[in-house]
């Protein structure tokens, strides 16, 4: 099929890639497609059509096309929609704190506590404040681990306490202290209204109120969390969407190394 | 029936009949005692109401008093009555005196069990009264304007803002929801206590109180009669407050509530006993109001493997249905739940799923049948998710599950947008329409996999009742049987909540309730 048939736009803009002007690409260097939806609160008809259009060409996008759309209950309209970005990005200055370690696999790291410290660490998670969700630290936590990745309960060299949903901040670092953790390790789920941020400020507070906070590795996780909102909230580490158990591992060790804990 | 699987119905009916003596055993625990859930729900069903000014419900200033003078025992039916014969006052002029300082109501005039009967009957009757009419008004609605076909499409609203969420739920049964969903705000079930009054803030859901299901009953009614099809209310009794949000949902009209007896144990590390006993209070009402039950068996497949742990599921459901039973719920009040859970990227992952679909679907012809979408490995890419969602839905069609929780593109992400619930709602309705009659036209291959599936899924369930007969259920719950979780029996949240009853002890809503069905 030619893709005349589809594309009918002139393509008479620069097609070489410039790192320092970057767009998003559709199937040509530079076209600048992207896709979209969203729902506008109007009744649907030309007018609301109109509306998404405008609505795009105001967040930069040219060409604006609604290529669907469709009334959700009378007086919202959902579209999909496409257009050109005019907008660029520098890419080659652009920087990003990441969690600096090497993930080692779970028998290096195991070899690493032998050697680095010769006795088992210690490490303690949940998910505190008023969030229910498991599903972040036990897929950090649980033997089995998530997606391939085993959890920290089956590292020989690690004790893993995984304390559940719900756990109070207070009584999460009461049950830590009591263990000995090295590290403590917070999972949040639920962000909506940013009560995750909330949340972890509180945690961090609590810690330096009692003198903790730098006896401790203090690690937070959870799909909407990243390093940048860990460090910045004042967490050791922030692990965010794809990453696993030996990632947290590997920064606890490595961490704890080299700030000659023992 | 014939089975589609070739199961071995005899072999069913053993893993049954283990299920029915762990439920028994239960049962016969439970029995012994109550709980400050259980009696601040008769003390609702006393008609006794509202907040003190403080803002802690009347039920909770009256129960809280009893257990602080240590004689909760007795229960709070001995004593209201007692107080009603000694100052002819009625329940709610009492409890506000009492939050008021005002009253004394431990004052024993008489134990004559016919005497605190007769003072009590009216009340009683009243209650009774309200909560068959609502059932009837129910009825009336099926019998009139009627239903859309099964499986019920289940969907979720959750904005915090109760006002929102009627926006929310009123366009989702326009596209064709069948039920609706309220979602608690998290840490809803924690709270020994259930707010009052209309509420704008949550976090992940909107608080569950009497007001709020009043206005999103009415709210739906009106959708309802628009579109000329009834739909259902859907709330979660669980928590710490499991018998005291089924009695509020039996007033307002609620018609399917999350209700399982092992769910709050397992995730929300409530004290088994606490939960027991609730969840049995809680389901004799919800058996009287005609209220469908969904349990959790689900929730143990986001934490343990689905492929591994399928028989938990099998064996949670047999042991919720027995228990339900002994509540005196009718089968096809039961949800009984179960999960499309399984890793996306294992082989011959959708024949094993529908195997373990089509199996529960014989197992229990006649429940509800609950169905869960893909929630663990829903990642973040919308695109692939909307097609896991697809394939759930043509197991939910194909193996005529009772409700099809929808699954949301968006899972993972946030709680759904209005035209989330549009994409999820279009694709079920497109699959559930175009392979109708699916189930019907297809056969499952002698020794093939999903035959092999089912066999096995039901051999090691009988394995893990058989253990479980054993060592009895709370020993089982300490080992982490159910979705790896382990739970002591005296820890968790809720247990200084629960007393053996004492010898003036009466509840007559439990006989009354479930005889006159």
């Amino acid at each position: 099929m030619s893709e005349g048939l589809y594309s009918m736009e002139a393509k008479d803009f620069d097609k070489t890639l410039d790192l320092k002007k970057i767009k998003p690409y559709g199937d040509t260097m530079n076209d600048g497609k992207v896709q979209l939806s969203f729902t506008l609160p109007v009744p649907c008809g030309a007018e609301a059509i109109e509306a998404a259009k405008q609505l795009l060409k105001q967040m930069g996008l040219e060409n604006p096309s609604v290529v669907y759309y469709k009334e959700l209950t009378p007086g919202f309209t959902f579209f999909n929609c496409y257009g050109s970005c005019t907008h660029t990005v520098n890419y080659e200055s652009i920087y990003v704190p990441k969690v600096e370690s090497t993930t080692l696999s779970m028998p290096d790291t195991d070899q690493f506590i032998r050697e680095h410290f010769g006795r088992k660490i210690v490490i303690v998670g949940a998910s505190t404040g008023t969030d229910a969700h498991t599903v972040g630290i036990d897929a950090i936590m649980n033997m089995k681990g998530y997606a391939g990745h085993y959890g920290l309960e089956r590292y020989d060299m690690i004790d893993a306490y995984n304390l559940g949903s719900q756990v109070p901040n207070e009584e999460f670092i009461a049950k830590g202290v009591e263990l000995h953790a090295d590290a403590l390790l917070i999972s949040q789920t639920v962000t909506q209204k940013d009560v995750h941020i909330k949340n972890l400020t509180n945690f961090i507070e609590l810690m330096e109120a009692e003198g903790l906070r730098d006896k401790m590795i203090c690690c937070c996780g959870g799909a909407r969390i990243t390093h940048e909102l860990a460090q910045e909230l004042g967490f050791d580490a922030g692990f965010g969407m794809n990453t696993y158990a030996d990632d947290v591992a590997s920064f606890i060790v490595q961490e704890m190394d080299k700030r000659g804990m023992k | 029936m014939q089975s589609k699987l070739g199961l071995d119905f005899e072999k069913v009916e053993y893993a049954r009949s283990l299920a029915r003596g762990i439920a028994e055993d239960v049962q016969a625990f439970v029995e012994q005692y109550t709980t400050v859930a259980v009696e601040r729900t008769l003390s609702r069903l006393m008609g006794i109401d509202g907040v003190d000014e403080n803002a802690v419900p009347l039920p909770n200033v009256v129960v809280d008093y009893l257990k602080d003078k240590g004689i909760l025992q007795e229960g709070v039916l001995f004593f209201l009555a007692n107080t009603m014969i000694r100052t002819g006052l009625c329940p709610q002029d009492i409890a506000e005196k009492v939050a008021k300082g005002e009253l004394d109501i431990t004052e024993v005039v008489t134990r004559d069990q016919k005497q605190i009967a007769e003072v009590l009957q009216p009340v009683i009757d009243s209650s009774m009264e309200r909560i068959r009419q609502r059932r009837e008004r129910r009825e009336h609605y099926l019998n009139t304007i009627g239903e859309g076909p099964k499986p019920y499409l289940y969907i979720i609203v959750a904005t915090g803002n109760i006002y929102e969420d009627v926006v929310q739920a009123q366009a989702g049964a326009r596209q064709g929801a069948d039920v609706i969903a309220v979602i608690r705000t998290t840490g809803q079930s924690l709270l020994d206590y259930v707010p009052y009054g209309a509420t704008t803030e949550g976090f992940g859901g909107t608080f569950a109180t009497q007001e709020n299901f009043r206005i999103m009953r009415k709210a739906l009614d009106e959708v309802g009669e628009e579109q000329g099809r009834y739909i259902r209310l859907c709330n979660y009794c669980s928590g710490l407050c499991m018998p005291e949000i089924a009695i509020m949902g039996a007033f307002e009209g609620l018609d399917v509530m999350l209700n399982d007896a092992l769910y709050g144990i397992l995730f929300r590390d409530i004290n088994m006993q606490r939960t027991l006993v609730d969840q049995y209070m809680s389901r004799i009402i919800n058996g009287f109001a005609g209220v469908i039950i969904n349990t959790g068996e689900d929730n143990y497949l986001t934490t343990a493997d689905a492929y591994e742990e399928a028989h938990t599921v099998l064996a949670s459901d047999l042991i919720n249905e027995q228990l339900a039973l002994l509540a005196g719920l009718k089968e096809e009040q039961m949800g009984l739940g179960h999960a499309f859970e399984m890793d996306p990227m294992l082989k011959d992952g959708f024949l094993l799923e529908l195997a373990q679909a089509q199996m529960t679907r014989e197992i229990f012809p006649k429940a509800t049948l609950k169905y869960m979408p893909p929630t663990k490995f829903m990642t973040g890419n919308i695109f692939r998710g909307h097609i896991q969602d697809a394939l759930f839905n043509m197991i939910g069609i194909w193996t005529h599950q009772g409700i099809q929780l929808l699954g949301m593109p968006t899972e993972a992400i946030h709680t759904p947008f209005m035209s989330d619930r549009y994409l999820s709602i279009e694709n079920a309705k497109y699959i559930f329409n175009n392979m109708s009659s699916i189930g019907e036209e297809m056969e499952f291959r002698e020794g093939g996999i999903c035959r092999r599936r089912a066999a096995e899924v039901l051999g090691n369930t009988i394995r893990l009742l058989e253990e479980i007969t054993k060592e009895g259920l709370f020993t089982a719950l300490e080992k982490g049987i159910f979705g790896d979780v382990k739970r002591p029996k005296n820890g968790g949240k809720g247990l200084q909540g629960v007393t053996l009853k004492g010898e003036n002890y009466l509840n007559p809503f439990v006989e009354l309730m479930k005889g006159k069905r």
